[in-house]
C-alpha cells in the first residue's frame, strides 16, 4: 500500500506543478496551451544540466529556466503582438516537440542519478504517513510550498488581487493604471517555470533518461486539471492525486485482474473534468464566475 | 523591413531547394534506390533503432550500389500515406515501411505504383507488390520465461504489454510456456499500457508490478523505463528490441535483439537479381519471411546477472529453439480457463498464432476486449 501511495504521488507531481503554473497564467487572463511543450523543454533542459554539471539540483533550476524561456516566446507573441492565444499555444507545443527532439538527440541513451529523497527529521519515522509525506524529494516539497504560497498570494496579497483583476477585466485594470502587459508577462513566465520544473521531474525522478516526447500528453492533462480545479489552487492537489490515483488504479486493476476494462478507468479523469465544467457553468448564473472573464482575450492598450 | 527580409529569405529557401532536387536527380541513376519509413527518430534503443542498425548493414553491404533515403518520425495514418507516396515518386525501387500501423497506407500507395516493391514490417496483408516481413519475437520470450522461472523468488512475474493484439499475446503465451517448463508455481500478471511508448506510464506499470510482489519484469513496450525502475527497486527484467544494459546494468538478465539487416539485404538482393517476390503461397505465413533465432533475425544478448546454472539452462533453451528440438506451442496446450486448445501430438501452426486471443495456463486474468 505504501509503495502504491508513493507511486501515485510521484505520478501526480508533474501534473500538480504544471497545473499550478497554468492556473496563475490563466488567472491573469492568458490561456497558454503550450504546457506540454514547456514541460518537454523543462525535461530536456534538466537532463542536459545534470549531465553537464553533475548535480541534480541544477536540473531543477535548468528545467525552470527552459520553461520560462518557452513561456517568453509565447508571451512575446500573444502579449506584445496580440496574436491568438490558442493558436500560439498549440504552435508552442508543436515547436517545442521538434526543438526538444533536436536538442535532446545527444542526450539519448544517457542516464543520470535521480533526485535524492530528503527525510525530515523525526517526522519521517512516523509509520505509514512518515514514509509517504516526509520522505520525498525536493521538488515534491517545493510543489506543495508553491500551492500554499499562491493560495495566500491570490487571496490576501494586493498583487494577487491585481493579478485577478487583470484576468477578469483588463480594460478596467488598465484604466486604473495597472500595467496589464507586464503583469501578464510575469504570470506567463511563472507558469512556464512551474511547467518546466514539472517536466524536469520526469527525467530527474520518474524515468532518468531522455527520449523524444517523453511527457506523452501530461501537459494536456494539466490543462484539464486547471479546469477541474475550477481555478482554485488547493483543488489542484486533490485533482492531481485523483488523476494520478486513477492512472495507477487502472494499472493495479489489471495486475490484480479486476473485471473493469482499463479503458473505462483511463476515461475517468476526463469525465470528471467535463462534470466539473458543467458544474461551473451551472453556477455562473448564481454567483460570479470562477472563470477569469478575460481569459484568452488579447489586450490592446490603445483602446 | 521585416517583410522584405522574409521575402528575400523565402526566395533563398526556394532556390536552394530547387537546386537541391536538381542535383539530387542528376546523380541518381545506377544505384538501387531504397526507402525506409521510421515511426520515430532512431535514438539509440528500441524498435526504430533496431531498424536503423539494419539500414546501416544494408549500406555497409552494398556501399555505393544502393542509395538509401530515410524518413523519420512518421505518424501512422494519413501522414504515412503521403510520406510513402513521396518516397515512391522520388524513384525508390523498394520501400520498407517499418511499423504495423503503416499497413493500410502501404497497400494504398502500392496500388498507385505497381512497379515499386514494398516491404511492410509486421503486417499481415499483402498484394502483388507488397511483401511482409516479421521476426519471431516470441522465441526470445520463451527463453525469457525459462530464465524468469528459475530466477523468481516470489513466483510472480510482471508483464507490461502495449496493446492486446496477437503479436503481443503470442509473446505472453510463449513466455508462459517457457516459465512453466521450469516452474509450475509461477504465474504472469499482465498490465496493458495501451501505448507502445510512454516512459512514465511504463515506469508506473513497473512500480505497480513490483508493489504487487513481482520480482521479474518483462515488457512489450518500447522505452527502457521499466528496466530503470527494476534497477532502482532491485528487481530483474529483460531488454526490448535492443540491448538495454546501459540503462540497467544490474537488472537486465538479457535482451532479445531484433536483427533486420540480413532480411533487408536478402530482399534487396532479390530485387537486384529480379527474383523479388512476396513469398505468397498456399501457406499464408510462408516461413522464410518470418524468421526467428534460427534465421538470426532474432539475436539473444549476453546472459548476465544470473548464476551460471541458470545461464546454462537459458543456453539450452536457445539451442533447442535453434535446432528445432523445442517446439514452443506443441500440444497438449490448455488455456488459463482449462479449455483445451490443442491435444498432445499436434502443435499450433503460424496461422493459429496470429489468431491468438486467449492466455495459456500460467497467465492470470483474461485478454481484454
Amino acid at each position: 500500500m505504501d509503495a502504491l501511495m508513493l507511486t501515485i504521488i510521484a505520478t501526480s507531481i508533474p501534473l500538480l506543478l504544471a497545473a499550478t503554473g497554468e492556473l496563475i497564467t490563466e488567472k491573469s487572463g492568458v490561456l497558454n496551451l503550450g504546457v506540454e511543450g514547456m514541460m518537454l523543454s523543462g525535461a530536456v533542459g534538466a537532463l542536459g544540466a545534470v549531465l553537464w554539471l553533475e548535480n541534480p539540483y541544477f536540473g531543477i533550476i535548468a528545467g525552470g529556466l527552459c520553461g520560462v524561456l518557452m513561456a517568453s516566446i509565447f508571451s512575446i507573441f500573444t502579449i506584445n503582438f496580440m496574436t491568438n492565444q490558442v493558436a500560439t499555444g498549440l504552435g508552442l507545443t508543436i515547436f517545442a516537440t521538434g526543438l526538444t527532439g533536436l536538442a535532446g538527440a545527444p542526450l539519448v541513451g544517457k542516464t543520470v542519478p535521480s533526485l535524492p529523497k530528503i527525510e525530515i527529521f523525526l517526522l519521517s519515522d512516523i509509520p505509514f504517513i512518515g514514509e509517504i509525506l516526509f520522505k520525498q524529494d525536493f521538488i515534491a516539497y517545493l510543489s506543495v510550498a508553491i500551492i500554499i504560497l499562491i493560495t495566500y498570494f491570490l487571496k490576501y496579497s494586493k498583487s494577487g488581487i491585481v493579478l485577478r483583476a487583470v484576468g477578469d477585466d483588463h480594460q478596467s485594470a488598465h484604466s486604473v493604471g495597472y500595467p496589464v502587459k507586464k503583469i501578464r508577462w510575469y504570470a506567463a513566465c511563472f507558469g512556464g517555470m512551474c511547467a518546466g520544473i514539472g517536466g524536469a521531474y520526469i527525467p530527474l525522478v520518474l524515468t532518468p533518461h531522455w527520449s523524444e516526447g517523453m511527457t506523452a500528453g501530461r501537459g494536456w492533462i494539466a490543462l484539464a486539471l486547471v479546469v477541474f480545479a475550477s481555478w482554485i489552487p488547493w483543488r489542484i492537489i486533490v485533482g492531481a492525486l485523483i488523476f494520478g490515483g486513477i492512472t495507477i488504479a487502472q494499472l493495479v486493476g489489471q495486475a490484480r485482474g479486476w473485471p473493469i476494462p482499463s479503458q473505462i478507468l483511463s476515461m475517468m479523469p476526463y469525465l470528471a473534468t467535463i462534470v466539473a465544467l458543467t458544474m461551473i457553468s451551472g453556477r455562473i448564473s448564481k454567483s460570479n464566475s470562477v472563470v477569469p472573464a478575460s481569459l484568452g482575450k488579447p489586450f490592446f492598450d490603445t483602446q | 523591413m521585416l517583410k522584405f527580409c522574409m521575402r528575400i529569405f523565402s526566395l533563398f529557401a526556394l532556390s536552394a531547394s530547387v537546386l537541391f532536387f536538381m542535383f539530387n536527380s542528376a546523380f541518381a541513376g545506377n544505384p538501387t534506390k531504397v526507402g525506409f519509413v521510421y515511426l520515430t527518430t532512431p535514438g539509440d534503443h528500441g524498435w526504430t533503432y533496431a531498424h536503423e542498425l539494419g539500414k546501416q548493414m544494408v549500406e555497409k553491404r552494398f556501399g555505393s550500389d544502393v542509395k538509401v533515403s530515410v524518413v523519420e518520425n512518421v505518424p501512422e495514418g494519413p501522414d504515412a500515406t503521403r510520406v510513402i507516396r513521396e518516397l515512391a515518386k522520388q524513384g525508390n525501387e523498394i520501400i520498407f515501411t517499418t511499423s504495423f500501423g503503416y499497413m493500410e497506407p502501404t497497400l494504398k500507395v502500392a496500388k498507385e505504383f505497381p512497379n515499386v516493391k514494398f516491404e511492410h514490417i509486421t503486417g499481415y496483408k499483402r498484394s502483388k507488390n507488397v511483401a511482409t516481413g516479421n521476426i519471431r519475437f516470441y522465441e526470445g520470450r520463451y527463453i525469457q520465461g525459462v530464465v524468469a522461472g528459475l530466477m523468481t523468488k516470489t513466483n510472480k512475474i510482471g508483464y507490461i504489454g502495449a496493446y492486446p493484439i496477437a503479436e503481443v499475446i503470442m509473446g505472453i503465451n510463449s513466455f508462459a510456456q517457457g516459465l512453466r517448463s521450469v516452474n509450475k508455481d509461477a504465474s504472469i500478471s499482465v498490465i496493458w499500457a495501451n501505448t507502445w511508448y510512454d516512459p512514465v506510464k511504463e515506469a508506473d506499470a513497473a512500480k505497480v508490478h513490483i508493489a504487487e510482489g513481482a520480482d521479474i519484469l518483462a515488457q512489450h513496450t518500447d522505452s527502457p523505463a521499466m528496466l530503470q525502475i527494476a534497477e532502482k527497486k532491485g528487481a530483474l527484467g529483460f531488454g526490448q528490441s535492443t540491448d538495454m544494459s546501459a540503462f540497467a546494468p544490474k537488472a537486465q538478465l538479457f535482451a532479445s535483439i531484433n536483427n533486420w539487416g540480413p532480411y533487408y539485404i536478402r530482399k534487396i538482393e532479390e530485387l537486384k537479381t529480379g527474383k523479388w517476390n512476396t513469398g505468397d503461397g498456399p501457406d499464408h505465413w510462408a516461413g522464410n519471411d518470418w524468421g526467428g533465432i534460427k534465421a538470426e533475425m532474432l539475436l539473444i544478448s549476453k546472459f548476465q546477472n544470473m548464476p551460471d546454472s541458470v545461464a546454462k539452462k537459458a543456453q539450452e533453451a536457445l539451442d533447442g529453439i535453434k535446432s528445432g528440438k523445442i517446439n514452443i506451442f506443441a500440444g497438449p496446450l490448455v488455456d488459463n480457463t482449462g479449455k483445451e486448445i490443442i491435444p498432445a501430438g499436434k502443435s499450433l501452426d503460424d496461422g493459429a498464432l496470429w489468431g491468438m486471443n486467449y492466455y495459456l495456463k500460467g497467465v492470470n486474468g483474461k485478454v481484454p476486449g
